[in-house]
């Protein structure tokens, strides 16, 4: 069995309850980075006072990572699917809340044994208490 | 850059102007550090190798910035992503070549915006599907 399934009873203890709040001060250099890793030259973005819509998955994904690993330290973690939903543009300047819920947890086993099937939905208000964006993501851990 | 898409354009089936990629190994690092996952199956071999990988494998949501990246170069400045799905069908490797495609599938008015609805999915040099979604942009109108 997999290190991480010991800590999937922590983990359906926080299903539904907002989970990993926390401020991300955006700047420039941090959009350029996604934009150059990306190679997204669209000129759009140059400025960084707008990122790209997908930029949005990157405010916390490490700090959310960690808190995952920090219940149920899987081996390995796959992504299965996002879902992004933008209302308003993200850039330069502002100050992004995040939080995370988690929405389902089940386990299945899987050609690498037990594995868990993950969806985690997250909200990213601005400095004006504003909702910029919603996503959800499926994550597969084993 | 592209030229402003506007929503009297655009009919369905028709085809979002496709994006070629192909990431090396450098940009997955640069990836790593740009969306903060750390996540070592996107860059140490022994490591993937050792969970049933055949290699480092390209990052999904890596994949689903470059179909972001389609549709915004698809629909220019005047446009905005609504919304983007992807799902990860099956595994792309550094030094391969991805192909992202897109075709409308839906036209429609809602709250007063004129919104288009596309199929989206991105394929590998054997015409496999790696990853497939849908996208929802918001179009200016000519009028």
């Amino acid at each position: 069995m997999a290190e991480g399934l010991s800590g999937i009873e922590k983990l359906k203890g926080r299903l539904g309850v907002d989970w990993l709040a926390r401020e991300y001060q955006i700047e420039r250099g941090m959009i350029e980075r996604f934009t150059r890793a990306v190679g997204d030259a669209n000129p759009r973005w140059q400025e960084g006072m707008v990122a790209p819509p997908a930029f949005i998955l990157s405010i916390g994904f490490e700090h959310f990572v960690d808190g995952l690993m920090s219940l149920a330290p899987f081996k390995t973690v796959l992504m299965g699917n996002t879902e992004i939903e933008c209302y308003q543009p993200v850039g330069a300047g502002d100050v992004i809340t995040v939080v995370f819920k988690i929405g389902s947890l089940r386990e299945r086993e899987g050609s690498m044994g037990n594995m868990a099937f993950m969806t985690f939905d997250s909200s990213y208000k601005n400095q004006e208490k504003k909702l910029v964006a919603k996503c959800r993501q499926m994550i597969i851990g084993y | 850059m592209s030229k402003q898409l506007y929503y009297q354009d655009v009919n369905v089936g028709d085809e979002v102007s496709p994006l070629v990629k192909e990431p090396t190994t450098t940009q997955l690092v640069m990836w790593a550090g740009a969306s903060g996952d750390y996540n070592p199956i996107h860059y140490d071999k022994d490591f993937a190798q050792s969970r049933g990988l055949s290699g480092v494998i390209v990052p999904g949501q890596l994949i689903g910035a470059f179909l972001g990246q389609m549709m915004t170069d698809w629909m220019g400045e005047g446009g905005s992503l609504r919304k983007l799905s992807c799902s990860y069908k099956g595994m792309s490797y550094p030094g391969e070549k991805i192909t992202c495609q897109g075709k409308v599938t839906r036209k429609y008015v809602e709250e007063g915006q004129e919104l288009v609805g596309c199929k989206l999915w991105a394929e590998n040099p054997k015409g496999e599907k790696v990853a497939t979604g849908t996208a929802i942009v918001v179009l200016p109108s000519r009028g």
